[in-house]
């Protein structure tokens, strides 16, 4: 597992709630941050009260008499009263948070289709023409300063789409078709990764968002909806591994747009050499490892559905030059 | 009829009351006390078992990419750790506490309902045998321990794993929901004579509110398992978006469980410290409406608040709203808790008592596990921290701050009750600093990695994301946690043997089960006591006079019988015959275990004949007895 014990391109450092990269996602840290201060107070004060109560110490219970004052009961009152203020405070303040980030203010500057597949993403970007398809996995690129609406399902079982730095998380449901939205306002790539425990691979569902300003953005949409170019005939390995791959079973499962590969059990593949990662985040995208995962993705993913390839060297040397054209 | 204690009466009882040290003695008891103390060792073994699940996930985690369990092991094991936890160790080991002290706490001679007693046991006993035949045969249950369909539908778990869980749980529920009519049905009618509601002890608070909602909340749970089974093996199609069923129906009808099932495991705990801290506070608590109001209120707001678990599932923004209100809601009667331990330490006069210092631990952690809660219930910064190791840390500090450390407690409590040895103080003192600190030092920082963006239930992580120093501390604070543990076992080991004796009431407690010798006798006490204050050992020194009589009262000797009170006021009301010792009710859970065998492994004439032997032992159990008795 080589590629995984690296970290993810782009995401040298921790993909904190609290360190936002949106404007949703700060709201929502403002609001964590002003619990966890609170809170901490409480339990600094609670722990004080507590020490403070001790300071008339019996040594054991033989030789401390019991009290038989009645007490009062009016710390407890005061307590629950200063209780009630701050939650009631701070159910108010998520309330008006979550009127203010439920909906997205001003018009998506994308609209993307999330399906959460075991175990990875698939990606459509909706809006074109069908010849102006997009469909992509795991590595998805939005525009910067606006807000880019999301549909989810999922093709199998529960997901849950997650970018911490960008927003809060959304469940990914079969047979129910949720709406979200996301939001960048620094260009970067920012890790994220599935949520909810969907099964033996859970750990290798991850994705990335890059975030770029309008004119990049649009000019990788429109790479990505270009058709899969043919592989140059001075370049007779990839031209060769181009004939392997439709002959072969790489075919019944994957698409690449603009030849005769329509399979839909797996991802996309019409620009996968433009993605860094392989598996969701299981291995980087190197000519090698796209060698070894053809050859063997049980062993570097284990329960993944793309299957063993029994190929030739050769052959399969020829099939990853020409994956290598799909930029 | 008041008679005091003689040697006469109590031979006389012994014969009446007492159980043979034979086989059949053993399988067939009905004796609270028995069942009690193998609900706390059954339950324990468990704890300990689930413990050595978490400890393998820590050697997991605690380096990045690391290959000592394959991504399945992991699975099983966090699912094995968090069923095993929540379900067959922390409800169990508070009804053990409550199956021996009930009957001693309300100075009766047994529950209620004594046989039903046993057969909760011996189904909670086999269901956990049930499970964990899953796991030691490779097919224990791996999609976590809340089981979200479809996950768990065949076609993406087609292993029997997810039967073992379906049917163990059900199995479970059997266990429970006896035990929890009978708790209530003791607490309304076996009071001693002049205990009213008003007087009882706060511990009955806990236990009887846990069990209502037990009745109310577990046959959700037991519903949502038997759909699984029928979508596994019968074709239905209840959590299968694809043929018109629903996928959150799972989540409704399992978290309309889960949540009451939270306060289920930790209010009986929580009424443990109220008598702990009072006893060594040396006063009589403060607040004691207050505490008993807290405690049926939390019960019942618990059933109100099931969708906080799934609010990033897409619910409408109204329903959040209301689900976070009541979220926020069941802050106050924990405040409310919290403040009247505090002001009852602050008027007495502390011992820092083992126990004690559980009591005092778990108060802090309550409040941290209280104030992470609270975090979960602003609903936009749940979206956040939901379904991350901040929530794994939140549930932590719950069930280990409130129910762990609480049980901690009341072993070095009413060990010396039950056994009539003290466990040894300086090593507790060891036990609890070893714990508190390894607690601390393996949790809190689950939080961060939580908040640094780690998801739960994820068997491995890359390098470089932040997590990797979270993750190894907590793994160091784990290992050190389990130390802990193990100081709690070796001091129960050693004092079993060579501990002081005890004597009736070595912490000069207020409550009856201090009046019996310790251990006590099988018929708890001689005469039946009657009770004119809350805290009938201490009244002459409070300065109440002597309202309650512990020594002389009804003995009750003519036959097998104890007294049945009015329900509000605790005035008696009838003689109750006792039943005697029988094994049905262990052959009728041995008849369920193999119906439950025959289900899981779909050998449709095992299920058939199990469930034809267990209509058979009921039928014998209940089959009335005629007897001639001179009353």
């Amino acid at each position: 597992m080589g590629g995984a014990s690296v970290a993810l391109a782009g995401c040298a450092t921790a993909p904190s709630v609290l360190r936002p990269e949106s404007a949703p996602q700060h709201t929502l840290a403002t609001l964590g941050w002003w619990l966890i201060i609170v809170g901490s107070a409480v339990i600094v004060i609670v722990l004080a009260i507590e020490l403070v109560t001790l300071r008339h110490r019996g040594r054991t219970v033989a030789d401390t008499p019991l009290v038989a004052s009645p007490g009062s009961t009016r710390g407890i009152v005061v307590g629950l009263a200063i209780t009630a203020v701050v939650t009631l405070a701070f159910f108010i303040y998520s309330a008006v948070v979550l009127g203010a980030t439920e909906r997205p203010r001003g018009r998506p500057g994308a609209k993307i289709e999330i399906i959460g597949h075991q175990w990875w993403w698939e990606a459509r970007y909706l809006g074109g023409t069908p010849d102006q398809a997009v469909a992509t996995a795991n590595e998805l690129h939005i525009p910067i300063g606006v807000p880019v609406a999301l549909q989810v399902t999922s093709a199998d079982v529960i997901h849950s789409f997650w970018i911490p730095q960008l927003q809060g998380k959304i469940d990914v449901i079969p047979g129910i078709r949720n709406t979200f939205w996301i939001r960048a306002d620094t260009a970067g790539t920012f890790h994220g990764q599935c949520a909810e425990f969907c099964g033996l691979q859970h750990a290798h569902m991850m994705l990335t968002v890059t975030a770029e300003d309008a004119r990049s953005f649009q000019r990788w949409l429109a790479a990505q909806s270009a058709p899969a170019a043919a592989a140059p005939p001075s370049d007779t390995a990839a031209a060769a591994g181009g004939r392997a791959f439709m002959s072969s079973a790489c075919a019944l499962c994957h698409t690449v747009r603009g030849t005769g590969a329509h399979g839909i059990l797996g991802p996309d593949l019409t620009h996968v050499a433009s993605r860094h990662m392989l598996g969701a985040g299981a291995v980087r995208n190197t000519p090698g490892a796209l060698n070894a995962w053809i050859t063997d993705a049980p062993s570097l993913k284990p329960g993944a559905d793309m299957p063993r390839i029994d190929l030739t060297p050769a052959t399969m040397h020829a099939i990853v030059a020409y994956l290598q054209t799909l930029r | 009829m008041a008679t005091a204690t003689t040697e006469r009466l109590t031979e006389r009882l012994s014969d009446l009351w007492e159980t043979p040290h034979t086989l059949r003695g053993v399988l067939g008891t009905v004796d609270h006390k028995t069942i009690g103390k193998r609900y706390l060792v059954t339950a324990f073994l468990l704890l300990i078992a689930g413990g050595i699940e978490a400890l393998v996930m820590r050697v997991q985690l605690q380096v990045p990419n690391n290959h000592v369990l394959s991504p399945e092991g992991f699975n099983q094991a966090f699912t094995m750790h968090g069923t095993t936890m929540i379900l067959w160790y922390a409800l169990p080991i508070l009804s053990g506490f409550s199956n021996y002290l009930f009957p001693l706490v309300l100075g009766a001679r047994d529950m209620a309902f004594p046989r039903l007693n046993a057969f909760s046991y011996w189904t909670f006993l086999f269901s956990a045998i049930f499970l964990y035949t899953g796991y030691a045969v490779g097919l224990g249950p791996d999609a976590g321990w809340f089981a979200y369909a479809p996950l768990t539908e065949l076609r993406y778990s087609p292993g029997a794993n997810m039967d073992y869980y379906a049917l163990g749980v059900i199995f479970l529920t059997i266990s429970s929901t006896a035990g929890a009519v009978n708790f209530i049905a003791t607490m309304f009618k076996m009071r001693a004579p002049g205990m009213s509601l008003g007087r009882l002890p706060l511990f009955v608070y806990g236990t009887v509110t846990a069990s209502f909602s037990i009745i109310f909340a577990l046959p959700a749970l037991s519903v949502a398992c038997a759909f699984l089974y029928l979508d596994r093996h019968f074709g239905t199609r209840f959590f299968d978006p694809g043929a018109g069923g629903q996928a959150l129906l799972w989540q409704h009808l399992f978290w309309i469980f889960g949540h009451p099932w939270v306060y289920i495991i930790v209010l009986p705990a929580l009424s443990f410290m109220s008598m702990v801290i009072p006893t060594f506070a040396r006063r009589p608590i403060v607040g004691y409406a207050w505490n008993a109001l807290a405690v049926v209120i939390t019960g019942i707001l618990g059933f109100g608040v099931w969708v906080h678990h799934m609010f990033a599932t897409g619910i409408p923004p109204l329903a959040l709203t209301f689900f976070g209100a009541a979220s926020m809601a069941i802050v106050l009667p924990s405040a409310v808790s919290i403040f009247v331990w505090l002001a009852t330490l602050w008027y007495g006069r502390p011992v820092l008592t083992t126990a004690m210092l559980f009591a005092l631990g778990f108060i802090i952690l309550f409040v941290i596990g209280g104030v992470s809660g609270v975090v979960t219930a602003a609903v936009p910064f749940d979206w956040s921290v939901t379904d991350t190791y901040f929530v794994v840390a939140h549930i932590h500090y719950v069930l280990i701050g409130i129910n762990v450390f609480p049980v901690i407690a009341a072993f070095y409590y009413w060990f010396p009750k039950m056994t009539g040895r003290l466990l040894n103080e300086a090593l507790g003192k060891w036990n609890f600093w070893v714990m508190f600190i390894g607690f601390n030092l393996g949790f809190f920082p689950m939080h961060i990695s939580g908040l640094l963006g780690m998801p739960r239930r994820i068997y491995t992580y890359p390098a470089g994301l932040g997590w990797t120093a979270p993750n190894l501390i907590t793994s160091i604070g784990a290992y050190l946690f389990a130390v802990g543990v193990l100081l709690f076992l070796v001091n129960v080991f050693w004092s079993l043997r060579r501990g002081a004796i005890a004597g009736n009431n070595p912490w000069d407690a207020a409550s009856l089960e201090w009046a019996t010798t310790s251990p006590p006798p099988a018929y708890n006490f001689a005469v039946i006591p009657t009770v004119g204050s809350r805290e009938p050992l201490w009244e002459e020194r409070l300065g109440l006079g002597r309202l309650s009589r512990i020594d002389e009262g009804p003995p009750l000797d003519s036959d097998r019988v104890t007294l049945q009170t009015s329900t509000l006021d605790g005035f008696p009301a009838a003689v109750q015959r006792m039943p005697e010792d029988t094994v049905m009710p262990f052959l009728t859970g041995l008849a369920i275990l193999a119906t439950f065998y025959g289900l899981v492994t779909t050998a449709w004439w095992l299920a058939i004949a199990g469930g034809v032997l267990t209509l058979a032992a009921i039928h014998a159990w209940l089959w009335p007895v005629r007897t001639i008795r001179e009353v």
